[in-house]
């Protein structure tokens, strides 16, 4: 356990040098911008399979969402981590009295926020001004979305920090965290059906792929919202409606990728403690 | 105080300390030199715990990596080159001092006593100081917390002649109290701060000398020179230093730890000197 005596400090500073960071700022901007242009182009305004104000706004959102965040949060982390440490910051901040626990979990911490922060503001934002424009927010739709995002960001925060700590070299931790982001967009449902008509795989085996992959599990999730018998999967339908149930797949989907970000960001600890810091 | 056996760092098939065995005791002030890849860096990055090794290594009676936080508490580190940190002075002068359990006057005092008043550059990113202010800032948070092992590379590098005889006066006020492993390329650079001299190249130990401890830390010297005639560059040079002209006639004060430096500096010019005349003060 972190003692809190170094991992307060440790957080703040990370949360207030996040703050002067230029990724921030783009995460911001990006985030911020995708609301409001959703906003400008009148997508509340717009039908799509029965969707209308707020809902169809959140269901936008959180594809974009899906597409930008787990690459935007790999990427950036890996940069600052490994660059960090290339450029001596490591050096000299641990050399003062910061225990390793407090060190990385505090910058785990304070990243998380930060990183979380501006995806759910703009989303709160959004429905905040839905309120002021009494345009009917779907509260149920907002939570689990709002649930999603934290454990997508989680997830992929995780996973980027174990990159950081087993890569000794910006350019390697650029390159292993695009790699990873890469197979599991391959592995999205277009390479499944690949898999499974070149290979006659059994379904279970391309499906029991699909729920490994944290990117296509939100996918799913996300799609289960304005999709409730999830028509547009075909057959997979039938084998996660068997296996989970909806409620079940719902709580599923946010279960396992934090599970996944938990265990890298534990395996990375254990990495960063055990060998040379620098 | 630092005690190593048989510590050995290898990056893949390169090793860079080298069966190391080696005692400091409390109260040494050691001038750590040799050329760049002798060790130098590894060492104090073994000592400070941010590297593994083999080998048994003790500092302060503690394991660096197990008790690395209470071990840290009582060491006091300033990098050869100030790192990139992209928060505020503000942030790193609190940082530094919830971590050590010390009030950020207490560096802010230090930094006034090498002439940077830090409440003009608060706000400012680390970053973005000059090199001189950073290396002030560093030091202050080194030297602003009574620590007992002070591990201080190249520190003086980046500073002006009356900041450096500040610092000088810091460390000299610290005698007895504090043991210094001070490393640097030059032996020039650090001789008058030490009474022990340890090279290293190629990871081991090739030089321990003891050396004379005569000089006054905090001690001035008068120093009164002649050129033979006007030239750009001395002057220049001798003006970096503090010293003031009148006609041909330099005169000014330096450091008395900076004595080999100034001496080095005026041997670049020993054609335009038609007369040097250093005096230790009281």
């Amino acid at each position: 356990m972190p003692r809190m005596s170094d991992f307060l400090p440790t957080l703040r500073l990370e949360v207030n040098t996040s703050l002067r960071a230029r990724w921030f700022a783009v995460h911001a901007l990006v985030f911020g911008g995708i609301v409001a242009l959703l906003f400008v182009f009148g997508l509340t305004e717009s039908r799509v399979l029965g969707f209308i104000g707020l809902s169809r706004l959140l269901v936008t959102y959180i594809q974009l969402a899906m597409a930008i965040l787990p690459i935007f949060v790999l990427i950036t982390t890996v940069r600052s981590v490994a660059g960090d440490r290339e450029a001596g910051v490591f050096e000299y901040l641990l050399a003062l009295p910061v225990s390793l626990s407090a060190w990385f979990w505090g910058k785990f911490l304070g990243r998380y926020l930060m990183v979380f922060a501006p995806v759910f503001l703009a989303m709160l934002g959004a429905t905040l001004w839905a309120l002021v424009v009494d345009i009917e927010v779907p509260w149920g739709i907002f939570g689990y979305y709002t649930a999603l995002l934290a454990a997508m960001t989680w997830c992929f925060l995780g996973i980027a920090m174990l990159i950081s700590t087993l890569a000794r070299s910006t350019d390697v931790a650029q390159g292993a965290a695009f790699l990873v982001w890469l197979v599991m967009l391959l592995f999205l449902d277009l390479i499944l059906l690949g898999v499974m008509i070149q290979e006659h795989a059994p379904a279970e085996v391309a499906v029991g792929i699909a729920l490994f992959n944290p990117l296509q599990s939100f996918r799913t999730a996300a799609l289960m919202m304005f999709d409730p018998q999830l028509i547009v999967l075909g057959p997979s339908a039938y084998v996660i409606f068997d296996l989970f149930g909806a409620l079940g797949y719902q709580i599923f989907a946010l279960a396992w990728p934090t599970l996944i970000g938990t265990l890298c960001a534990f395996w990375g600890y254990q990495q960063f403690r055990r060998g040379d810091l620098l | 105080m630092i005690e190593l056996r048989h510590v050995t760092k290898q990056f893949k098939k390169s090793v860079v300390l080298d069966d190391l065995d080696l005692d400091i005791a409390a109260g040494e002030r050691v001038a750590l030199i040799g050329s760049n890849g002798a060790g130098k860096t590894t060492l104090i990055r073994c000592l400070l715990g941010e590297y593994v090794h083999a080998g048994e290594l003790s500092v302060l009676g503690l394991n660096p990596r197990q008790g690395r936080a209470d071990l840290l508490r009582r060491v006091g580190f300033v990098p050869q080159l100030p790192p990139p940190l992209r928060m505020s002075v503000g942030d790193l002068l609190r940082f530094a001092g919830e971590l050590a359990a010390r009030d950020p006057a207490r560096f802010e005092e230090v930094a006034a006593r090498l002439g940077l008043e830090t409440a003009k550059v608060r706000h400012l990113p680390f970053v973005k100081l000059s090199g001189g202010m950073k290396q002030k800032i560093l030091i202050a948070i080194a030297l602003g917390r009574d620590c007992e092992l002070l591990i201080l590379d190249e520190p003086a590098a980046n500073l002006d002649p009356e900041a450096r005889h500040a610092f000088f006066g810091l460390l000299a006020e610290r005698l007895g109290r504090a043991t210094m492993l001070i490393s640097s390329h030059r032996l020039d650079e650090v001789a008058p701060l030490v009474n022990r001299v340890l090279e290293l190249d190629m990871g081991r130990v090739v030089l321990d000398d003891r050396v004379a401890d005569d000089v006054a830390l905090a001690g001035r010297i008068r120093c009164r020179l002649v050129l033979r005639r006007e030239e750009q560059a001395i002057a220049k040079a001798l003006a970096e230093w503090g010293l003031s002209a009148d006609g041909l006639v330099w005169r000014g004060d330096i450091a008395g730890p900076d004595r080999l430096r100034f001496l080095g500096m005026l041997a670049r010019y020993v054609g335009v000197l038609t007369h040097i005349e250093l005096e230790e003060q009281a």
